[in-house]
């Protein structure tokens, strides 16, 4: 399947001029299998079928696409969502940890190490180590594992092992040095179940490719529900980018489909304490792909700050940032308070507590004026439980 | 001729280059840790570039890059520091830096001006040899710069023959699977890595990094080795110091002692 449209990587992983694999000769041998082998056992029939199984029967899915009436009629509009929230684990997440697990098996690795912000990627590596008996650790920043509490004791009771990060900002940049730091250390035995587009080639693409079943069931499930053949617009937030990259997959090279995407503004872009990566980036290097990164004049890497700590990342995977430099998405800057608000719109209007991540989407609705003809879906990718304590923080009552 | 290459055809072993992080312990100590690792017989020094992420890095270099950083250290003011030290001395320089600070700066304006400050070749752990060779490789000429590369014992002999090909200046030979640290001793697995690297006939000279730490280690990688790489005890030992001269004279005699007398 290595169809050549430019929203695929080339060879080395260049999606234009965003990507590539920056590794120290350390990494080399690992990602050089993990290119070789990845697209091969993707493709393999026995792979896909246990995937796809696996999907079904343990993940919960196809998970719903809902048409949000309530929703609707506040903005006028015609607003699906993508039920990422109701798979096993409660994100997005699992698509691609069970992707990578399998894989990782096929390449013969036992022990597993994985980065985690809110806590969503590491329960999910958690849960499928737990379901395949491998070793799991999880890298998580020391700031995360206090505002995650609840996800942290579900990676523990797992059997996982949580190694808070103290490095830099503690949120999600440290947690991937310091499980890059691991993987060096640990190359033959330890596979690195990476949870986002973004490191070093293959890992945007593969990721990509296994969050890609979101919108694969959006081709038969959107019809169905609204009579169209295509959405006017599909919405979802940014962090690094796994479930934007999975809700717009099957449509990037469908341009009458607006590809809209939310970055986590924090506090506001013009108040340093942001992560909008398209917004404030500039072409860089980090955890060893070419993308757009957060950065001073001297190429620092500036520490963000989001609410939402899956979206606390000073960089964006190279897919994204390619969409971005061609025009094929729009990205718009979400504040905190933005989001928090659309949090508790979406709880009283459709009964659906999101995750802060995910009404970072949702509050683009305040922004973007649709009309009553347009049809747009929203890529709800996990739901707020794990964000209680800092939702009921920020808005109390 | 370029300082590193006359280094290695003037001494075939016992090379030893040390490895420091710019702007540490203070902001301004970069030209005196150079004078003095020069006067006190380093063969070869490494001027760390502090970042932000420095994945490959343990502990100790990951902290002397924040408190060089807190410092308010930056590349600009690392290459004039280098031009304050460049006039008579005869060590041969590197900067080692990850990549994206070289990119935020400019990688061929930084070639000019780090050959201007005096530096004979850089150490980009995060530059891909294939990406070096096919962009980068003309302008590293025209200023008479060697690129490092490292080679590590996952390195397939394969991919040992492809670096030692283009390799330049010499291979930095990554003593284990580890990020930068300190070791007391190398296991037995360690030295038959560094024994079969010297009987691959390769034609680049071999300097072992990551784990030398103490005149054990530095005699270990020596006997099979040009030369070794001291780092992280290096900047523990500046760390403690109040007297950069003496700590240095001090780190590199017991360095340099017979382990055994």
């Amino acid at each position: 399947m290595k169809t050549q449209t430019s929203f695929h990587p080339d060879e080395k992983g260049f999606y234009g001029d965003f990507g590539g694999a920056y590794v120290p000769e350390m990494l080399y041998p690992n990602v050089k299998e993990l290119q070789e082998k990845y697209l091969d056992i993707l493709e393999d029939s026995a792979f896909r079928e246990e995937y796809r199984r696996l999907l079904n029967d343990y993940a919960g899915r196809p998970t719903p696409l809902y048409p949000a009436a309530r929703l609707s009629s506040h903005y006028g509009t015609h607003v699906y969502l993508k039920r990422e929230d109701l798979t096993h684990t409660g994100a997005h997440k699992i698509n691609n940890a069970l992707g990578q697990i399998l894989l990782a098996q096929r390449l013969g690795k036992r022990r597993i190490i994985a980065e985690t912000g809110a806590g969503q990627h590491g329960v999910a590596t958690a849960t499928v180590c737990a379901r395949m008996g491998m070793s799991c650790t999880v890298y998580m920043g020391a700031l995360d594992v206090q505002r995650q509490r609840p996800n942290v004791e579900r990676m523990k009771l797992l059997g996982a092992t949580v190694v808070p990060v103290h490095s830099g900002n503690q949120t999600l940049k440290d947690a991937v040095n310091e499980a890059l730091r691991d993987w060096i250390t640990h190359p033959e035995e330890t596979y690195y179940l990476i949870g986002s587009t973004v490191g070093p080639h293959p890992y945007p693409d593969l990721v990509a490719r296994l969050q890609s079943v979101i919108s694969e069931e959006l081709l038969w499930q959107f019809p169905r529900q609204s009579g169209r053949d295509l959405p006017d617009a599909v919405l979802a937030c940014v962090g690094g980018g796994s479930n934007a990259s999975g809700v717009f997959y099957h449509y990037l090279d469908k341009p009458q489909v607006r590809l809209l995407a939310a970055e986590a503004g924090g506090q506001g872009v013009a108040t340093g304490h942001t992560a909008a990566t398209i917004a404030l980036g500039r072409t860089g290097i980090l955890h060893g792909c070419r993308s757009y990164v957060i950065q001073d004049d001297d190429g620092q890497i500036t520490e963000p700050y989001s609410v939402s700590a899956g979206l606390d990342y000073p960089g964006i995977g190279p897919l994204l940032s390619h969409l971005h430099a061609t025009g094929r998405a729009a990205f718009y800057a979400v504040t905190d308070d933005e989001a928090l608000a659309a949090t508790r719109l979406l709880a009283r209007l459709e009964g659906i507590i999101p995750a802060l991540e995910s009404a970072h989407a949702l509050a683009l609705l305040e922004k973007i004026p649709f009309t009553a003809d347009d049809h747009i879906i929203i890529n709800l990718s996990g739901r707020g439980d794990k964000d209680m304590e800092t939702i009921l923080k920020h808005i109390g009552e | 001729m370029n300082r590193i290459d006359r280094l290695f055809r003037e001494k075939k072993q016992n090379i030893l280059s040390v490895y420091f992080t710019a702007g540490f312990p203070e902001r301004e100590s970069t030209a005196s840790v150079i004078r003095a690792l020069g006067r006190h017989g380093a063969d070869m020094i490494e001027v760390g570039v502090p970042f932000s992420d420095p994945v490959a890095d343990g502990p100790v270099i990951q902290q002397s890059s924040r408190r060089a950083l807190d410092n308010g250290i930056t590349l600009h003011r690392i290459l004039e520091q280098l031009e304050e030290v460049r006039n008579g001395n005869t060590v041969p320089l590197l900067l080692m830096s990850y990549l994206n600070p070289i990119l935020r700066y400019g990688l061929e304006r930084l070639c000019h001006d780090a050959a201007a400050a005096g530096i004979d070749g850089l150490i980009i752990p995060d530059l891909p040899p294939e990406e070096y060779l096919e962009k980068h490789l003309k302008i590293f000429r025209e200023h008479d710069l060697k690129n490092i590369f490292l080679l590590t014992p996952q390195t397939p002999e394969e991919r040992i023959r492809f670096l030692d090909e283009h390799g330049e200046g010499f291979l930095y030979v990554v003593s284990s699977r580890a990020t930068t640290g300190v070791r007391d001793t190398f296991s037995e697995e360690q030295l038959a890595y560094f024994k079969r690297l010297a009987t691959l006939g390769l034609k680049t000279p071999l300097v072992a990094g990551f784990g030398i730490s103490n005149a054990i280690t530095y005699r270990q990688a020596t006997r099979h080795l040009h030369g070794a790489i001291v780092g992280s005890a290096y900047i523990k030992a500046l760390e403690k110091a109040s007297d950069i001269e003496q700590a240095t004279r001090n780190f590199l005699r017991n360095l340099r002692a017979d382990p055994s007398s």
